[in-house]
């Protein structure tokens, strides 16, 4: 299981890191949100993936789930959420000043 | 008086929600925003004097033991740094009226302000490795607000750059944080320092250290990974320029010096390596970049990365005497950095561009400013006695005791350069010809805009002059930071 978690995440980079290469704003966005649901699988993988009680210590069970991944997969979804809707409004504004979604087209005086 | 040790932190946070409600009424949000600054200053002063005289605060959140809880840990290394981070908030927050526009103010400047100190702040004090990326990610986010504020073309295009690149690098970061605690099991920095010794294969440790090395590295700004800095520093206010470049890339440094003695000091001889060959090509391509352009924001943008080049030699060298060189060089940057920016903001300012050839006899209508920026120069060129030449003898002398004679050699060289670099400026814009001023109605203004640059040159001349004091409590944090058993000891409680 842990196998196709990994594969799974390494799939994801990839496709990512594809978009990220792009020229399209709005590729590139989904490049970014690819890579970071990569990353959170990848936390969850890396704390064994096991089925198990909740962590709360009650007697005769033995086998917990490891709470800790989640609590960080959880704080770091809510981050990448924030920042992608950020990136969403910022490429809505720049294509609307610009009037181009292509980033090579994007311009401005720079001695301003 | 634990709890001592969130009051640097929760402070601005409390302070950028109160400006956050009274936004629209500019001149009480500027009083506020001006009396809580000197506060905070003053608070974190008295913790660091605390600090100083009784050791190391280490607050356990909500009541949770060292290993299990988050910790905070406000030891004299961050609390020096908090402490400087502070003194260019007073400055930044002073300077901001008279740069910013209506607009700029009316919009949360004031309130990313803060959020930006906090999460410096926090970075600076957090004792576990994911907290540390939710400190980044808070200054980030405040970054990413104030680096769009003004909503024009160049900053569109430069705030989407660096809202990837930086995005790109967090993702990084908690990839090779899971991969840290599939390995330790543990993400208290401590905890992993302990813990890395008793591991079996080094060698996959190591790999995750580098890679670690590398995300530090994204927003640090070194070798191969500064090409992203330079135009997304220069395109906002320069208010915004000169807290980016006095505070954000000393986070990624201060990063890389927590991980790499505390953590993963067990490869000294193949990652401290990599630093001094890294750290040496980032000072030869960041003075390169610096002498490439006529731009003076640019000019100043790219001495921030030759900069880094230093303190990545102190830590490569990985012995006292080099350390508390990158500690003095660390402090001494971030104010000169600071006064920097904030100074060629002003000179833009009256000077209505940043082309250096459209420039020129500024000196004769602006003397006290031209001045200003030629002890400027001096302080970060490192020229005897301002304080970068304490920073760099000591770098020079931990070099050639570990026999490093390149990195002496490169660094020689590159505060020549970064010397020619700055004085171009000098020359260029503000020698020649006495000419008409093309905006003679900024004169009052820009004199006023320099005051708050001018306070954080004198604390830098006082760093340098006053060496003699300063330097005992430098050298006691070197010593502090080349014996990580104390820092795992004062956190675990053992």
């Amino acid at each position: 299981m842990e196998l196709i978690m990994a594969v799974l995440a390494g799939i994801l980079f990839t496709t990512g890191i594809y978009n990220l290469l792009q020229k399209q704003l709005l590729r590139i966005i989904i490049g970014t949100a690819l890579i970071s649901h990569g990353a959170h699988l990848f936390i969850l993988t890396m704390g064994e993936l096991k089925r198990g009680a909740p962590p709360i210590l009650t007697e005769g069970i033995e086998n917990y789930t490891d709470p800790l991944p989640q609590a960080l997969i959880l704080t770091s979804i809510v981050i990448s959420f924030g920042v992608t809707s950020l990136l969403l409004v910022l490429a809505y504004r720049a294509s609307q000043v610009n009037g181009t979604d292509n980033m090579e087209q994007l311009r401005g005086n720079d001695y301003e | 008086m634990s709890n001592l040790a969130v009051l640097p932190i929760i402070l601005p946070v409390i302070a950028g929600i109160i400006v956050a409600f009274i936004h629209k009424k500019k001149k009480i949000v500027r009083i506020v925003s001006q009396i809580i600054a000197i506060l905070n200053l003053l608070v974190v002063g008295s913790i660091f004097l605390y600090v100083q005289q009784n050791g190391t605060v280490v607050l356990e959140t909500g009541g949770w033991a060292a290993p299990y809880g988050i910790i905070l840990v406000g030891d004299l290394l961050a609390m020096t740094l908090v402490l400087t981070t502070n003194i260019i908030a007073v400055a930044c927050v002073f300077f901001a009226p008279k740069s910013l526009s209506e607009k700029q103010e009316e919009f949360y400047f004031y309130a990313f302000f803060f959020m930006l100190i906090s999460g410096v702040s926090g970075a600076f004090l957090t004792g576990d490795l994911f907290n540390l990326f939710v400190f980044f990610e808070v200054l980030l986010m405040a970054s990413y607000g104030l680096i769009v504020l003004g909503n024009g073309k160049v900053q569109l295009r430069e705030s989407i750059k660096y809202v990837l690149i930086n995005l790109f690098s967090s993702m990084l970061f908690v990839t090779t944080i899971s991969f840290l605690y599939s390995v330790v099991g543990t993400v208290n920095m401590a905890q992993i320092g302990q813990r890395v010794q008793e591991v079996e294969q080094q060698g996959i440790l190591t790999t995750i250290g580098i890679l670690l090395f590398f995300v530090f590295a994204t927003k640090a700004a070194v070798f191969p990974l500064y090409y992203w800095l330079p135009r997304p520093y220069i395109s906002p206010n320069p208010v915004v320029s000169a807290l980016f470049g006095a505070l954000l890339t000393k986070v990624g440094i201060y990063s890389i010096l927590r991980t790499f003695t505390v953590m993963f000091n067990q490869e000294v001889q193949l990652t401290h390596t990599l630093f001094i060959y890294l750290a040496a090509f980032t000072m030869i391509f960041g003075v390169i970049g610096a002498l490439s352009t006529n731009n003076v924001k640019l000019i100043i943008a790219y001495n921030i990365i030759p900069a880094v080049g230093f303190m990545l030699m102190g830590i490569g060298l990985y012995n006292q005497v080099a350390i508390s060189g990158t500690l003095y060089y660390l402090v001494h940057d971030m104010i000169i950095k600071g006064a920097l920016f904030l100074l060629i903001g002003a000179i833009v300012y009256v000077a209505g561009t940043s082309d250096l050839r459209k420039m020129g006899g500024l000196i004769h209508h602006y003397p006290v400013l031209g001045w200003m920026f030629f002890i400027a120069t001096l302080v970060l060129a490192g020229i005897p006695p301002f304080s970068g030449f304490i920073g760099k003898l000591l770098l020079l002398q931990g070099g050639l005791a570990q026999e490093e004679i390149m990195i002496v050699i490169v660094a020689l060289i590159t505060s020549l350069l970064i010397l020619f670099s700055m004085i171009r400026i000098f020359i260029r814009g503000f020698w020649g010809e006495k000419t008409e001023l093309k905006h003679p109605e900024r004169k009052r203004k820009g004199v006023w805009m320099a005051w708050p640059a001018g306070a954080l040159l004198s604390v830098s001349i006082l760093l340098g002059l006053g060496a003699e004091w300063f330097y005992p409590t430098i050298d006691s944090i070197a010593e502090y930071v080349m014996n990580p058993e104390i820092y795992i000891d004062s956190v675990l409680k053992e």
